[in-house]
């Protein structure tokens, strides 16, 4: 049953909701302006309670990354996909960056050489 | 929102025993709530206080906005599945399933048609001669097709299968979400039911010790493992739930943490996990301890 969210997070259902269908609109899954899964669709796709589900899409409602057409359903906003990652740029900063910097400066890696691991990585 | 169920101060003594001690809470319309707790815990009783089958000792419940004691028309807005249901000796299950409209208004025949074949229940063998999840599954169905406004469902899968309890969260969500009601659900498979619910109440020896939404009850607890020494200098200024030693290896299960904690925790060596509902309703009902304060508001953050 707890498959879909393990309880290794724990952050609240919902977030962990609106995170997934942020992820779908970076990817391009969700495209702009095309409608997303209603709030029970989600629910009994990802099986939790309706209002759970209705939370998660009403966060990314009120950061306007949803729009509701009344009667029809939720929209992907336009300019969603860039404005998240913008957002997910800045959270990359600090949620990656910082701990692999930190990490390198404990095992002694130089700025240099740190960049030089990166680029090898790149060309993988 | 407005509340569906109110009780205040409600309780309930058998001779010593006091099996609801001074219960006071309320249902929210609408919503799906777990009524969890130990066996003998008070959760029946204080269903069938809930749905006039007790009288309470003391306090008062109402429901709908009327008391429901030897009250019928609040009556028929509510359905009471029970785990230990009782039916006429030569009764099978079509008889049940026949005479469910006249005590529901609301019944869907077509639905309960489809939930039998869901279940495969054998609709012309007594229900003496039923297994035991076969009757739960009798239960569940009238339970779901009688669409009740108000809907208490008290363990109700004795026997039944993995496969039969998927198909019922199932068609719960999905009935509930075509036609949103208020359901009550007591069960002790927490960790199935637990993204299903969206309020719990925590019941142990006749008190309320939990009231809360699901969401803010996740990750309300944490466990942190490490060497004995260091795990004893974090819990020391912390209330504990719950320790555990192995060797000089710890574990301890406290409150919630917040960011300067889980530094705090991480330059001592310690790992964090986080308690899933399940663990943290056993940690809160074995024993005298107390819950765990609630996470202060902007301190939760990311494992």
């Amino acid at each position: 049953m707890d498959t879909m969210f393990p309880s290794s997070d724990p952050r609240p259902i919902f977030v962990q909701i609106a995170e997934r269908i942020e992820n779908d609109i970076i990817s391009g899954a969700l495209g702009e302006e095309t409608q997303v899964p209603s709030t029970n669709e989600f629910a009994s796709f990802y099986r939790i309670n309706p209002a759970t589900a209705g939370k998660g899409v009403n966060l990314l409602v009120d950061t306007g990354i949803l729009y509701k057409k009344r009667g029809i359903g939720m929209f992907v906003a336009e300019g969603a996909q860039s404005r998240l990652k913008t957002d997910r740029r800045e959270q990359f900063q600090h949620e990656f960056v910082r701990p692999l910097v930190e990490e390198a400066a404990k095992l002694g890696i130089t700025a240099a050489q740190l960049r030089e691991m990166i680029d090898k990585e790149g060309t993988k | 929102m407005t509340s569906v169920i109110e009780a205040t101060s409600l309780t309930k003594r058998f001779g010593a025993v006091t099996a609801v001690d001074s219960a006071t809470f309320s249902i929210e319309k609408n919503t799906i709530t777990g009524l969890l707790g130990r066996n003998g815990a008070g959760k029946t009783t204080l269903m069938q206080l809930l749905t006039a089958q007790q009288y309470a000792t003391s306090g008062t419940v109402e429901v709908l906005g009327a008391t429901p004691v030897e009250n019928a028309a609040t009556l028929q807005q509510i359905s009471f599945i029970k785990e230990s249901q009782r039916y006429p000796d030569d009764f099978q299950p079509r008889h049940v399933f026949a005479s469910a409209p006249w005590f529901f208004p609301n019944w869907d025949a077509a639905f309960a048609e489809r939930l039998i074949a869901d279940f495969r229940v054998p609709l012309k063998r007594r229900i003496k001669k039923l297994s035991r999840g076969q009757v739960s599954a009798v239960g569940v169905i009238v339970g779901l097709a009688s669409r009740a406004p108000i809907t208490f469902f008290d363990e109700p899968y004795l026997g039944l299968d993995a496969v039969a309890r998927q198909v019922f969260y199932d068609r719960l969500l999905e009935d509930y979400a075509e036609y949103p009601r208020t359901v009550v659900l007591s069960t002790h498979l927490i960790d199935e039911v637990s993204n299903l619910l969206e309020h719990v109440i925590v019941i142990d020896d006749g008190r309320i010790i939990v009231d809360e939404d699901a969401d803010s009850l996740r990750g309300r607890a944490t466990t942190i493992a490490g060497p004995a020494s260091a795990v004893e200098r974090f819990v020391a200024s912390r209330e504990v739930l719950h320790t555990e030693r192995l060797g000089g290896l710890a574990t301890a299960t406290i409150g919630a943490l917040g960011e300067a904690d889980r530094a705090e925790a991480a330059t001592l060596g310690l790992e964090l996990a986080p308690v899933s509902l399940q663990q943290l309703i056993i940690r809160l009902t074995t024993g005298e301890s107390t819950p765990p304060a609630a996470v202060p508001a902007g301190t939760e953050q990311r494992a």
